[in-house]
């Protein structure tokens, strides 16, 4: 009889090195993308079923449980943020300039600084349409 | 060679990835927290007139649709692959589960955003 050969088991494999770790955490992000994609997709649909649809949607978000849960979609897209850049020295095509390849600190940090950018540009949007 | 169908689904994560590393974190804030609390914005600043103006005119109807879209695209692509990660086969009913999913939040996003009116 053939013996049988050790076969190291694939569970929980994930959990054996912090490199593996912050990799699912990086990937975990997207269940909060999600949830604040169907968050936003409620609203567009209230609103297209009239004011008093809306008015319930704006209700909800005003709840503390609606508060609290923001908040930790809040954490969990600026963590996406951050590894989103962290990540895009690897993910995108290397730039050379001066015959040089663009370092991964130059390219997180732009990514970075883009979405400070883009983000406060937005709010300041939002402000001068609300008032 | 059958062509493979992976590109189109990396592009919609990859422009849903980047628009939500962009922006996603403050939509959050301005939704969710900012204008329920009060901070930096009135709590009455998502009002129902205002929003159907925003979505009367074909860019905030775009805004909203990329938002909604390519939030969905983007998490069911990485989701799809993370349940591989799991032993969950990358083919199949997780497939059909994470696009499907998707694909019904694009359609309803659209079909609301057109029930809007221009």
């Amino acid at each position: 009889m053939a013996r049988r050969p050790y076969v190291r088991t694939m569970d929980g494999w994930w959990k054996r090195d912090a490199f593996f770790m912050r990799y699912m955490a990086r990937e975990a992000t997207a269940i909060f993308v999600v949830i604040y994609a169907f968050v936003l997709l409620a609203g567009v649909v209230q609103l297209a079923r009239g004011e008093a649809a809306f008015a319930a949607w704006v209700a909800a978000l005003h709840s503390p449980a609606s508060i609290a849960m923001h908040v930790v979609l809040l954490a969990a897209f600026i963590y996406h943020t951050y590894t989103w850049f962290e990540i895009m020295p690897k993910t995108m095509p290397p730039i050379v300039v001066a015959g040089r390849k663009l370092s991964p600190g130059v390219i997180t940090g732009a990514g970075l600084a883009a979405s400070a950018v883009l983000s406060i540009a937005l709010l300041l949007v939002v402000r001068a349409l609300a008032s | 060679m059958k062509r493979s169908n992976q590109p189109v689904f990396w592009l919609l994560f990859g422009a849903g990835g980047m628009f939500s590393a962009l922006v996603g974190g403050m939509l959050v804030f301005i939704t969710g927290i900012a204008m329920p609390l009060g901070i930096g914005l009135p709590t009455d600043a998502l009002t129902y007139d205002n929003l159907l103006v925003f979505h009367r005119h074909w860019l905030g109807k775009a805004f909203t649709f990329a938002v909604t879209s390519l939030f969905l695209w983007h998490g069911a692509h990485r989701i799809f692959h993370s349940l591989h990660d799991f032993g969950v086969p990358a083919r199949g009913a997780s497939a059909i589960a994470c696009y499907g999913i998707a694909l019904a939040g694009t359609v309803a996003a659209a079909v609301a955003l057109l029930a809007i009116g221009f």
